[in-house]
């Protein structure tokens, strides 16, 4: 590491010497003419790309491209959930990998990404929701997921600040192993990590176009920055996948959506799970400063604006209200929205796309964040064999011409 | 003094969206309901072409052209031109109509 590794030993030195030895955890290089591989998008989704392709396959000559700055689209907008409970076993194998690597990557980054087990616990409030519930469970057990079904009285012991009153417990389904991490250090262990192996992060450098080769294969992206020509190309800018596949020409199955999330001021420590309440709406954690992190449903129409409308968050807020009335009087202290990649099945999009030499990670829609390990191993590997692996095989585009979808549209808990 | 409730102060804030029946009514009494002008394939056309129909989208970041509906108001179908990162609504136009000019046709 250019920055060195950090260590409890390093602090104290540091410390002793007046913090003048940290150096910067990442450079800021100039663009070369060539790269092996170029990624766009310097989310943690593109940033991990880089990290497996250099560490997995020993790639060498690679460039994540970032129109903004690293973490400052979806992997700075989310609420910082990590989980595995899905439906389907391709996506509970998916996610769970995903999981699986957060547990170990802050000791392998060298970098704390602040991953709390807390668990997730999603409320059924009807007898409906029950079997929905005790379906969801049933499910995890089956795909090998760690789950427990909790019964009212449980999970009010569990979480004794719940107040519910029009909406009742009658049970819910626990993950143990869900939690949070922290959004911001897994863009920057990936990004340290990257730089580590001579990643090349090129921020303030957008995508204006590819240029292809008498084949129609791509072989170099056009950036206000001059062209840079590409071994392969990886995409990872989920709500713009669109624009992009447009510069390239090619279509997706893609909406972008806005999905918004709310920080409520500090509180003292009441909330030591993270709450999914699918009949309310909601889903709320408390960070480790005391802030509630919570959001619910999509905005209703396409957006690609990045702020919410006062309709959902309306909604999003009763809900909160609605498990938590003594909140009534707590003031918000941001609000923001992201611009999701939103599909059919609500299943991501994993593999090469009909432009020969561009591949793409898009269509996490909602739930983008928790998949960045999977999703930038599993591009990796596409852009480093020019093959699926095995894991993403079932994600591939052609999904929507065989009619095989993963439908997991259940598997967010909030109507999407 | 009192401060105004929640549900007043966001309906102070509301988009509207302007309903060629009502008039222009609060976003929520409205319901996207998909891309504008996407003829339907031939019965006989084959699983790529009917995969392109069913799945993929323009979905355009700008001036967007879009079907609606008042679904908590009158109930009828309309067209709306909508920038998609400004929210702003450009045009309004009905169900069975063409798009206005200001913007020129994508294709399906």
């Amino acid at each position: 590491m250019r920055s060195g590794r950090y260590s409890a030993w390093r602090l104290l030195r540091e410390g002793l010497s007046g913090h003048r030895g940290w150096g910067p955890a990442w450079r800021s290089p100039e663009p070369q003419r060539h790269y092996d591989v170029v990624i766009v998008g310097g989310g943690g989704h593109g940033l991990a790309t880089a990290y497996y392709l250099a560490r997995t396959h020993g790639v060498r000559r690679i460039a994540v491209l970032e129109r903004g700055w690293i973490g400052g689209g979806n992997s700075g907008r989310n609420t910082t959930i990590i989980r595995s409970n899905y439906f389907w076993p391709e996506s509970a194998a998916l996610y769970d990998f995903a999981l699986r690597q957060y547990e170990q990557l802050s000791r392998e980054l060298n970098f704390n990404l602040m991953v709390s087990q807390r668990g997730l616990l999603m409320l059924a409030h009807t007898p409906h929701d029950v079997e929905l519930g005790r379906r969801t469970f049933n499910a995890m057990r089956l795909n090998g997921i760690d789950a427990e079904w909790l019964d009212a009285d449980r999970i009010l012991s569990e979480v004794p600040s719940l107040q519910p009153s029009r909406f009742p417990i009658l049970g819910g389904v626990m993950q143990r192993r869900a939690g949070i991490a922290r959004h911001d250090a897994v863009v920057w262990g990936f990004a340290r990590a990257a730089d580590s192996f001579g990643v090349d992060i090129l921020q303030g450098t957008e995508v204006t176009g590819f240029r292809t080769d008498a084949t129609g294969r791509a072989v170099a992206v056009l950036t206000n920055r001059g062209e840079i020509g590409a071994g392969a190309i990886g995409l990872a800018v989920a709500g713009s996948s669109t624009q992009l596949a447009d510069l390239a020409g090619f279509r997706l199955p893609v909406t972008s959506y806005a999905l918004q999330a709310f920080v409520s001021e500090p509180l003292k420590p009441f909330l030591d799970t993270v709450l999914l309440s699918p009949a309310t709406g909601c889903y709320v954690s408390q960070s480790d400063k005391g802030e509630l992190v919570f959001g619910g449903a999509l905005d209703l129409f396409p957006s690609f604006a990045q702020r919410g409308t006062p309709p959902i968050l309306e909604q999003v807020v009763a809900g909160l209200l609605e498990m938590f009335p003594t909140l009534a009087r707590v003031r918000l202290l941001r609000q923001w929205a992201g611009c999701v990649d939103v599909v059919h099945d609500s299943s991501p999009i994993l593999g090469p796309t009909p432009v020969p030499g561009i591949a793409i990670n898009c269509g996490w829609g909602t739930g983008g964040f928790k998949a960045i390990p999977a999703g930038g191993y599993l591009l990796a590997h596409q852009l480093a064999t020019g093959q699926p692996h095995p894991m993403a095989v079932p994600f591939g585009l052609e999904r929507f011409s065989t009619g095989r979808l993963i439908d997991e549209a259940a598997a967010a808990g909030i109507a999407h | 003094m009192k401060p105004p409730l929640l549900a007043s102060r966001i309906e102070a804030t509301m988009h509207l969206i302007p309903c060629p029946y009502c008039g222009p009514r609060a976003e929520w009494e409205f319901q996207w309901g998909g891309e504008a002008h996407r003829p339907r394939p031939d019965l006989s056309a084959d699983d790529a072409t009917w995969a392109q129909y069913l799945f993929e989208r323009r979905n355009t970041r700008g001036p967007a052209l879009e079907r609606w509906v008042h679904r908590y108001g009158c109930g009828q179908w309309f067209h709306l031109v909508r920038d998609t990162v400004s929210h702003e609504v450009l045009a309004v136009y009905g169900v069975e109509d063409r798009p206005p000019d200001l913007v020129v046709e994508p294709t399906p």
